[in-house]
């Protein structure tokens, strides 16, 4: 409530003010404001969104399912019809800052102003150069096509009362320049908070329950907690084995995939070595310690030790050859399955994912012919998936629990794009 | 300093074995390592699998597979566990995977015996040799070369094809599922053909003996009668 009111007071005053409008200058500093820009718009990975499979950059249109129908991004190509070229540094602050349109609209939260909100403004107009200087491209914007009563804009203040607070990032003095550095980028631009924490942007208070623990809707996927280390919580990492994950996709302990994958290959591949580390220090200090997860399987035991007997058979033959008969692996290509956090989180859904699924990382500069692992949902049958998966996430000391079949079952019908 | 200099030493002849230990404990550094992810449904070699859907890909030209993993990275051609696959991979590695199959030179499966009738044999091949001029379908030779074997750099050979594949390849493009580079020619050609061509087409296909020579024709061997945007001039 309180942010609430502040917001109006903030709004009042900027619609008053005078209007300063940032011209991308020319010359080498304009150069420069526009290279600046464009490194934080791939900090921001704004063209993921933006830009439509085979589209133009920036021109919008790309589908955004979500629980309550398809979300289509915006045209934001310097274009004065169809884009954003009407629009002045101003605007364009109001809408990364408060997530409201030059008349005053509200913006759909599946737009991360509720991280941009951190940006400063320096950086938005940094951006807003950037994208004065792509070339306009004349498309309309889609209608977005959401069921009632979702298709009603004004819903958005109730979910902005619940779950927005506008500001600035605020520095910790009491912490270092590379720390508030990493904080900045991964609270503001970064927005990783949109999928890894639980309440999910794109969820209204009667669905926030179903979101718990960060399953990602639609797509069925888990973004783990960074703050456990039972979890994605980077604790016990090395920073140079976090600085390769965000850099390269893959690590000396893990790999990125599906939705991360694309997040390492848009945005955070493009990130400075200092920005990089910056994060990586920021990360590995919110990791706070967690007691170890409640060993408790929901599968009766004589189940288990059935499915991973059998899960041993199924991982000598198909998967020992890649990730070693101990869990190994090759890493940092065939990645080690002993003592890796991702597949021992409470939720299966990941490795069980992986499995029927397989992948590669994503393409980098810093890996950019990566190996990749075979789909297993046409070769195993649910029983077999279910038992590898319940074998790796309890062999060689791992903490997992295992699996039931129907949780495999399920999954074989989770959307792949 | 002595002391120094020795645990410099150390830490660098560490190091040292630490970089020699991860060169012996790396997959190996080559393509085949590489498309593993591939292989059990196409086959170690590109050869083909049992599953009647998977396509062989060894020997075809590597502009048509090049052309076919971007289609399926951008979602212009559709089948979820390939485009899942592709989707961060940058454009160079694909053009190397495509190389990588296009050198591979497994035999041709053995011709299996079609249980068509002899009218419906007859059908695909007058289709595939002479076309239907009335229906303004060209012969598909006229593209896929004399031989069948297809032309580089974008023009696939047909043979060695299963006649599911084939028919549902043909099904995919009249109803939108599979879409070439523009101008799409094999989507104006598809979109001429009724069930029973198509039926006919695969059939007589897929009961072709292997020519001596698979090789696609090079580059500009013949003309097409219309463009298409796979192969440009
Ligand atoms: C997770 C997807 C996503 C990301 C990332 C994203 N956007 Fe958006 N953006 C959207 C959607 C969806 C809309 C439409 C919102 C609406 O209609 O309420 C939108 C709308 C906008 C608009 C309003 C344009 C208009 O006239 O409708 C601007 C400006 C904008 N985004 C800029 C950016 C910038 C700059 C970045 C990167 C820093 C960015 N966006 C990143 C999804 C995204
Ligand atoms: C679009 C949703 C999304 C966004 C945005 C996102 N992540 Fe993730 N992230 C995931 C998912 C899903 C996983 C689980 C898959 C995996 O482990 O790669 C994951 C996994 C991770 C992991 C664990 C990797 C491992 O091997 O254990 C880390 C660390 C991580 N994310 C950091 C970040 C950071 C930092 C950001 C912001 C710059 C971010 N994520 C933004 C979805 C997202
Ligand atoms: C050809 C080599 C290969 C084979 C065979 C293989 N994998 Fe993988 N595996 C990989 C690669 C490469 C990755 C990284 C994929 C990615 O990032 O998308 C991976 C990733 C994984 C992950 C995610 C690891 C992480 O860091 O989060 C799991 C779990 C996994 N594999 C399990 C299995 C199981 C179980 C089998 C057998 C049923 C198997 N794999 C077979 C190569 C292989
Ligand atoms: C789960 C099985 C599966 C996996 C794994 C797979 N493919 Fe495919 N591939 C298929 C199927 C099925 C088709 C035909 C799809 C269709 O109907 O259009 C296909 C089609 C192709 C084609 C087009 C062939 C043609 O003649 O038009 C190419 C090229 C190809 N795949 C390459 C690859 C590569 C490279 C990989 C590994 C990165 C891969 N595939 C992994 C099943 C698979
Ligand atoms: C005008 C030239 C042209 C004609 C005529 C033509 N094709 Fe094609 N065909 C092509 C091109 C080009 C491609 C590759 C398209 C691509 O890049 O996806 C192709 C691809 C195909 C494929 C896909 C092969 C695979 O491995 O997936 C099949 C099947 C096919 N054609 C069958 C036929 C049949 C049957 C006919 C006759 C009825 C025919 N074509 C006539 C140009 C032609």
């Amino acid at each position: 409530m309180r942010s609430w009111s502040r917001l109006l007071a903030l709004g009042l005053l900027l619609f008053t003010g005078p209007s300063a409008e940032a011209q991308p200058k020319l010359g080498p500093d304009g150069d420069s404001l526009v290279a600046r820009g464009e490194y934080l718009a791939r900090a921001g990975d704004c063209i993921a969104c933006h830009t439509a499979p085979e589209g133009r950059i920036f021109a919008g249109g790309r589908a955004m399912p979500t629980p309550f129908g398809t979300l289509y991004s915006s045209n934001i190509t310097s274009d004065r019809d169809t884009g954003i070229g009407k629009w002045t540094a101003e605007d364009f602050y109001k809408a990364m800052h408060y997530g409201r349109f030059p008349d005053g609209g509200l913006m759909y939260p599946a737009m991360p102003f509720a991280s941009y909100t951190k940006v400063t403004r320096t950086d938005t107009d940094a951006i807003f150069a950037y994208l004065k200087s792509i070339p306009p491209v004349n498309q309309r914007n889609r209608e977005h096509d959401l069921r009632f009563p979702y298709s009603n804009r004004q819903l958005i203040l109730g979910w902005r009362t619940l779950y927005f607070s506008e500001g600035e990032f605020k520095p910790d003095p009491t912490k270092s320049a590379e720390w508030n550095r990493g904080a900045y980028l991964v609270e503001g631009l970064g927005h990783c908070g949109m999928c890894h924490s639980p309440i999910n942007a794109l969820g209204g208070t009667s669905q926030s329950e179903a979101f718990k623990g960060g399953l990602i809707p639609m797509q069925n996927w888990y973004a783990p907690s960074l703050t456990s280390n039972r979890e994605a919580g980077l604790g016990d990492w090395s920073i140079k084995d976090i600085t390769d994950l965000l850099q390269t996709g893959v690590s000396m302990r893990g790999v990125v995939y599906g939705p991360m994958a694309e997040v390492v290959h848009n945005s955070l591949q493009y990130l400075n070595d200092e920005d990089t580390r910056a994060m990586a220090v920021y990360l590995k200090s919110i990791a706070e310690p967690s007691p170890p997860p409640p060993a408790s399987s929901r599968l009766p035991t004589a189940e288990s030790s059935l499915l991973i007997s059998l899960g041993k058979t199924v991982y000598d033959k198909h998967c020992a050859n890649c990730h070693g008969t101990q869990g190994e692996g090759k890493p940092p290509h065939w990645p080690p399955l002993a003592n890796n956090q991702s597949i021992e989180m409470q939720s299966a859904v990941n490795p069980i994912r992986m499995v029927l699924n397989g992948g590669y990382p994503p393409g980098t500069k810093g890996n950019p012919m990566p190996y990749g692992m075979p789909p297993f949902a046409g070769l195993l049958s649910d029983n077999e998936i279910a038992a590898v998966v319940s074998y790796i996430r309890t062999a060689w000391g791992n903490r997992g629990t295992p699996v039931s079949a129907r949780e495999a079952n399920e999954l074989r019908s989770a959307p792949l794009n | 300093m002595f002391a120094r200099t020795t645990a410099l030493a150390i830490a660098t002849l560490a190091a040292f074995d630490d970089a020699a230990a991860q060169t012996v404990n790396q997959p190996p550094d080559t393509m085949a390592a590489r498309v593993e992810a591939c292989t059990p449904c196409h086959g170690n070699q590109g050869e083909g699998t049992s599953d009647v859907y998977f396509p062989r890909l060894a020997g075809k030209p590597a502009g048509y597979l090049y052309n076919q993993l971007l289609a399926f990275k951008n979602g212009r051609r559709k089948y979820p566990p390939m485009n899942y696959l592709l989707e961060f991979l940058p454009d160079p590695y694909l053009q190397q995977m495509a190389d990588y199959f296009a050198d591979q030179h497994p035999p041709l499966p053995p011709v299996t015996a079609s249980d068509a009738s002899k009218e419906v044999l007859q059908h695909g091949q007058s289709l595939v040799s002479r076309g239907d001029p009335q229906r303004q379908i060209p012969a598909c030779g006229s593209c896929h070369g004399p031989t069948l074997t297809g032309m580089e750099p974008g023009i696939p050979g047909l043979l060695g094809l299963r006649p599911s594949y084939i028919s549902a390849q043909l099904g995919a493009w009249r109803y939108g599922t599979r879409t070439a580079k523009a101008p799409d020619c094999m989507q104006q050609v598809a979109a001429r053909l009724t069930e029973e061509d198509v039926t006919a087409v695969a059939a007589w296909l897929a009961s072709r003996p292997a020519p001596v020579n698979i090789a696609p024709a090079p580059k500009g061997t013949y003309v097409l009668p219309f463009a298409c945007g796979s192969e440009p001039d």
